[in-house]
């Protein structure tokens, strides 16, 4: 079918739908396999319990000691808000799954029909988000009430909107990181270590294992690493770490982070496409 | 007018030539060695709009890169191609909306969801009105005899339904060009005759454009009247189907049925006895040879009923392909 041209208006609605479609069909996917996915989203609660132990162990003695400016308290109201973060910006399988698909060939699927692969991929990973949620929703609602006690009270609508904000672009950042390195495959058929090093640094350097003013004397650079957009930052908007003034700044820098990969992601699929031998016969 | 027009395509790879063992293995990380692969060498073909032509081969031969190159999906080295008017390597969505490339490996459609969501999404994808989506789905589930397994997972489909399931969703948007890459591997008799069946009445009634690879002759011997044959990346044969066997094929068979005793004991001076069941006989003889050695039949024995018959294409391919492969001395696949 050769298609007949569309005005703009219809072409936008028309990837709207599309756009829809995915999510949809994806989230009927999703859905098909509901005992392990409920099992696997429960499962994911046990580091907060874990960690909380940990933290409350090393406070034992004095619970009024401060570590670089984190009392117990904080750093339990830290952790619960880094593992929300970790909910918007960890995408499982991503990588994976994109180098899989080149390495095994299937990803010509995209390549041959009329769909953009990353835009493709997003809305997926939107629709497995948006399921998670909605069965996560109870035990992190459970959780944020049982421990109601540590967090400092509502901050104001300018900081909780920073934070919604900065969760939604850490999803996108997260997406954003982890489509790169899959579609690294492209050159390299097995991405396996580098995905390895990425869970590593990530887990360091995005403030998942401790807070990043713990690691800055260390680490100088950190502050201007992505890592920090996955979960530090919307923790620290939300616990009154970055002062109001200062919130349009830490915005915006992670929208540019979010332009500057895309921009990668762009062109790395561009030129691996290019590159591509369409392996697996 | 030209559907397809491919002039001198190439596409090598350079693929790492590992050698045998750990060492060489260790070696491997800090030198490797490479060669470059050519697995299509010089291809120029064309083929008119509503032809459905046959691209054999044996494994490797440079088909399914053909296809490959044809679809966009990889750039060749050197060379032109255009279908329908379009680079397909330049992967406009223009060109992508008008072709279909459909492989054994059934890869179209969204394994744990009943094959309608993914046809669904396909609509949305080539922007198929929804009149016409539903006029074309009905038609093709009727053609096809899956309307009772829409609503079935694929993943619990059987293969010959999975691939008609497949079949559907090239189709939807009546697309003019169609790539078949092995569309019955896998299949069982029956399935491979429904498919085949359905391919030959649709191409007919829609005139699109098909290239198919297959390894069954059956399935080529029954859609397509013209043959391109490549070899080691290279065009041996484009033409009739039937010539095939006239330019390639360097036996003839005659078979015979004797009247009564004594029992022949020296056919096998004529040529290679493929079959005893006395009185018949079947006998494999050389092309130049045939009237000979029917005269010398004849003029030795008592015969009741002879025929002289072409040997099946899919024998004639098979001596093709091996004897190519045994004897070809041009540049091999690897050129350096």
């Amino acid at each position: 079918m050769s298609g007949t041209e569309l005005t703009l208006t219809e072409e936008i609605f028309a990837r709207v739908r599309l756009k829809w479609l995915i999510l949809r069909t994806a989230i009927e996917e999703r859905l098909v396999y509901r005992g392990d996915f409920a099992f696997s989203t429960l499962v994911r609660f046990l580091p907060i319990v874990t960690q909380i132990f940990l933290w409350s162990a090393i406070f034992q003695h004095d619970e009024a000691r401060r570590l670089r400016g984190y009392n117990f308290g904080e750093m339990v109201s830290y952790y619960l808000l880094v593992m929300l973060a970790r909910a918007f910006s960890s995408m499982p399988g991503l990588s994976t799954g994109i180098a899989g698909s080149i390495a095994d060939g299937s990803v010509r699927k995209y390549l041959i029909q009329p769909v953009d692969m990353l835009d493709h991929l997003f809305w997926h990973r939107v629709a497995h988000k948006l399921v998670y949620y909605a069965v996560a929703v109870g035990p992190f609602t459970l959780l944020f009430w049982l421990c109601r006690d540590y967090f400092p009270g509502w901050p104001e609508w300018p900081v909780t909107a920073a934070f919604v904000c900065s969760l939604l672009m850490s999803f996108a950042i997260g997406f954003l990181i982890e489509a790169w390195i899959g579609l690294v495959a492209f050159w390299f058929l097995e991405v396996s270590s580098l995905i390895f090093i990425y869970m590593m640094l990530s887990y360091f350097l995005s403030g998942h294992m401790i807070p990043l003013e713990l690691l800055s004397s260390w680490i100088p650079f950190v502050d201007y690493l992505p890592f920090r957009y996955l979960a530090y930052t919307p923790a620290a908007i939300m616990l009154g770490k970055v002062a109001i003034a200062d919130l349009p700044r830490e915005l915006l820098i992670q929208l540019t982070w979010i332009v500057g990969l895309w921009m990668l992601n762009r062109w790395t699929f561009s030129r691996g496409v290019r590159r591509y031998s369409s392996y697996g016969g | 007018m030209a559907a397809i027009e491919v002039q001198d395509l190439c596409r090598q790879y350079r693929v790492y030539r590992k050698q045998e063992g750990v060492w060489a293995s260790v070696r491997g990380l800090f030198r490797r060695e490479y060669e470059t692969v050519s697995a299509v060498r010089h291809v120029s073909f064309r083929i008119d709009a509503g032809e459905m032509v046959a691209f054999l081969g044996p494994n490797g031969a440079g088909k399914t890169t053909t296809l490959k190159l044809l679809s966009g999906l990889v750039v060749p080295t050197s060379g032109t191609a255009t279908v329908l008017g379009h680079v397909p390597w330049e992967r406009e969505d223009a060109y992508r909306r008008r072709f279909s490339l459909v492989t054994g490996q059934k890869e179209q459609l969204w394994w744990d969801l009943p094959a309608q969501e993914s046809f669904r999404l396909h609509r949305e994808i080539y922007r198929i009105p929804a009149e016409e989506y539903q006029r074309r789905l009905d038609e093709l589930t009727e053609l096809l005899d899956v309307r009772r397994l829409m609503m079935r997972p694929v993943r619990e489909l059987s293969l010959g339904e999975r691939m008609r399931m497949e079949l559907i969703a090239a189709l939807l948007h009546r697309p003019e060009v169609l790539f078949l890459d092995e569309p019955t591997i896998g299949l069982d008799v029956v399935s491979q005759r429904r498919v085949q069946e359905f391919l030959r009445y649709y191409q007919r009634e829609q005139k699109i454009t098909v290239i198919l690879t297959s390894h069954y002759m059956k399935d080529v011997e029954a859609l397509c009247e013209r043959a391109i044959v490549i070899n080691k990346g290279i065009v041996i044969h484009d033409g009739p189907l039937a010539a095939i066997i006239d330019r390639f094929s360097r036996h003839k068979i005659i078979e015979l049925q004797f009247s009564g005793n004594p029992v022949p004991t020296d056919l096998s001076r004529y040529g290679e006895i493929l079959e005893t069941r006395f009185p018949r006989v079947r006998l494999q003889v050389e092309k130049q040879r045939v009237s000979e050695c029917l005269a010398s039949i004849l003029a030795a024995h008592s015969v009741d009923d002879i025929s002289v018959l072409e040997r099946p294409l899919e024998d004639v391919i098979a001596e093709l392909f091996s004897l190519s492969g045994d004897s070809e001395s041009g540049p091999a696949g690897a050129v350096s």
